[in-house]
């Protein structure tokens, strides 16, 4: 087996004494994987996203990327090198989509040329291409549009794993399904890790090879969609799952 | 009206001169308290508690009387005396608060979201500030150092009295021996002036604004 691209060890988190959050989280996401971490509000699934790339850091416990405790590692060193997506796309609204892609190359010291290079690139995959849209601000596109702009912001050093916090949740339906639909297709052909934190059901089944659903800041269930759907493992995964799921 | 014009016309270089002085008066002194203003904004944003009192007291010291303020300063040593330096002392007393309030507030106003974004990005505390957070606070400190460019050309006409010269000079002397047209000579040069300065610096707010 791989060093996985993600391990949660133990890990717990609390923001106030006894107020517990995480508490005996534990969990692997394999290299060129997508894992969603599936609950209600409050179950600690963004807290857990958030230890990864060291926004935050956990009482007791790892985290592992690709086999290295995170907390041996700079934290902005970690995070330029972690892809991280989060909803309403938090795009820079000073600045144009070309210059919002290009964020992470500029903080890594790439010269112009190459970054303007891999922003085409990239704006090209998410559909947005940089001759019509390279120009333009944040809010003159849709939240579809500039979700898409997120994802090829995150995704601009080539990083090898990609952190994704509710990442269509802003959406209307229509471009949601839209936008999931092209994910799946980005992701086929990126190759990356993704861990993927969302409160939909039918997204978590839709976009991940494997989904863990959390609730009290354990994980309750990991397992393919299939056997999620299949053989809830107790009844609050099947109630959880049977709320949304149709 | 043509005499007025004529009065002006003939003392046409005396006021110009004293234009002259009074706007580089204004400028310093809203120069200094935007050069110590927009730093200890910036500063105070991380310490919310110590902002209240910093704010609260900029607050208080803009409630003493421009004309007491000036005639306290005077018997100070160092900072004190009469002349340009204490003038300026003074302004930048009242120019201070309004850049601070405003730098303070523009940089708490920038979308929490945009921020989470920039950390989670990689940005170091040092480029958050200096590539998002002042980008996008600019407009409202800029609206700030507009109030204070304004009520600085207002308040420097009060220097004269302790001989730092400017339009308050005219003002005085038309005061002292109760001539109106040159209270106006004064006035009227003083007023276009803050005008003036008003229309530039809302022209760069809107420029820069995101």
């Amino acid at each position: 087996m791989s060093v996985p691209a993600v391990e949660f060890r133990d890990v717990s988190k609390s923001y106030a004494p006894g107020r517990s959050v995480l508490a005996g989280f534990s969990l692997r996401v394999e290299a060129g994987e997508t894992v969603a971490l599936l609950g209600p509000s409050g179950c600690g699934k963004t807290t857990a996203l958030k230890l990864v790339n060291r926004l935050l850091d956990p009482e007791s416990g790892e985290v592992l990327v690709f086999g290295r405790d995170v907390r041996s590692e700079d934290a902005i060193a970690l995070r330029r090198q972690t892809g991280w997506v989060i909803q309403e796309s938090g795009l820079f609204p000073h600045w144009t989509v070309r210059q919002n892609v290009e964020t992470v190359p500029r903080l890594l010291g790439w010269d112009a040329r190459r970054r303007r290079e891999r922003a085409a690139e990239l704006l090209t995959m998410v559909g947005l291409p940089e001759a019509e849209w390279g120009d333009r601000r944040p809010r003159q596109l849709s939240g579809g549009q500039r979700q898409r702009v997120g994802v090829a912001r995150a995704l601009a050093a080539d990083p090898p794993l990609l952190l994704m916090d509710e990442p269509f949740g802003a959406l209307d339906p229509i471009a949601r399904r839209a936008l999931q639909r092209e994910f799946l297709g980005w992701k086929k052909g990126l190759g990356k890790a993704v861990l993927l934190v969302t409160h939909d059901v039918r997204e978590a089944l839709l976009l991940s090879d494997r989904v863990a659903v959390i609730e009290g800041g354990r994980v309750r269930q990991v397992g393919t969609p299939e056997e999620i759907r299949r053989r809830p493992a107790d009844g609050f995964v099947r109630a959880f799952l049977g709320e949304d799921a149709s | 009206m043509t005499g007025l014009a004529s009065y002006f016309w003939e003392r046409r270089a005396e006021i110009a001169g004293l234009t002259g002085e009074h706007a580089l008066l204004a400028l310093v002194a809203t120069a200094l308290a935007a050069g110590i203003g927009i730093p200890a904004g910036v500063a105070l944003t991380r310490r919310p508690a110590l902002a209240r009192v910093v704010l609260g007291a900029a607050s208080i010291a803009q409630t003493v009387p421009s004309l007491a303020l000036l005639g306290l300063l005077i018997p100070l040593p160092v900072l004190g005396g009469i002349g340009k330096s204490t003038a300026i002392i003074a302004l930048v007393v009242y120019a201070l608060l309004p850049i601070l309030r405003n730098t303070y507030a523009g940089i708490r106003s920038v979308d929490p979201a945009v921020l989470e974004a920039a950390d989670g990005l990689g940005f170091s505390p040092g480029e958050r500030r200096r590539l998002v957070e002042l980008p996008l606070a600019l407009p409202v400190i800029l609206a700030g150092v507009r109030v204070a460019t304004v009520a600085t050309i207002g308040l420097a006409t009060v220097a004269a009295a302790i001989g730092a010269g400017g339009l308050g000079v005219l003002i005085y002397r038309g005061i002292a021996t109760v001539d109106n047209r040159l209270i106006l000579a004064g006035a009227v040069p003083a007023a276009l002036l803050a005008v003036g300065a008003d229309a530039l610096l809302g022209w760069m707010e809107r420029r820069w604004s995101a």
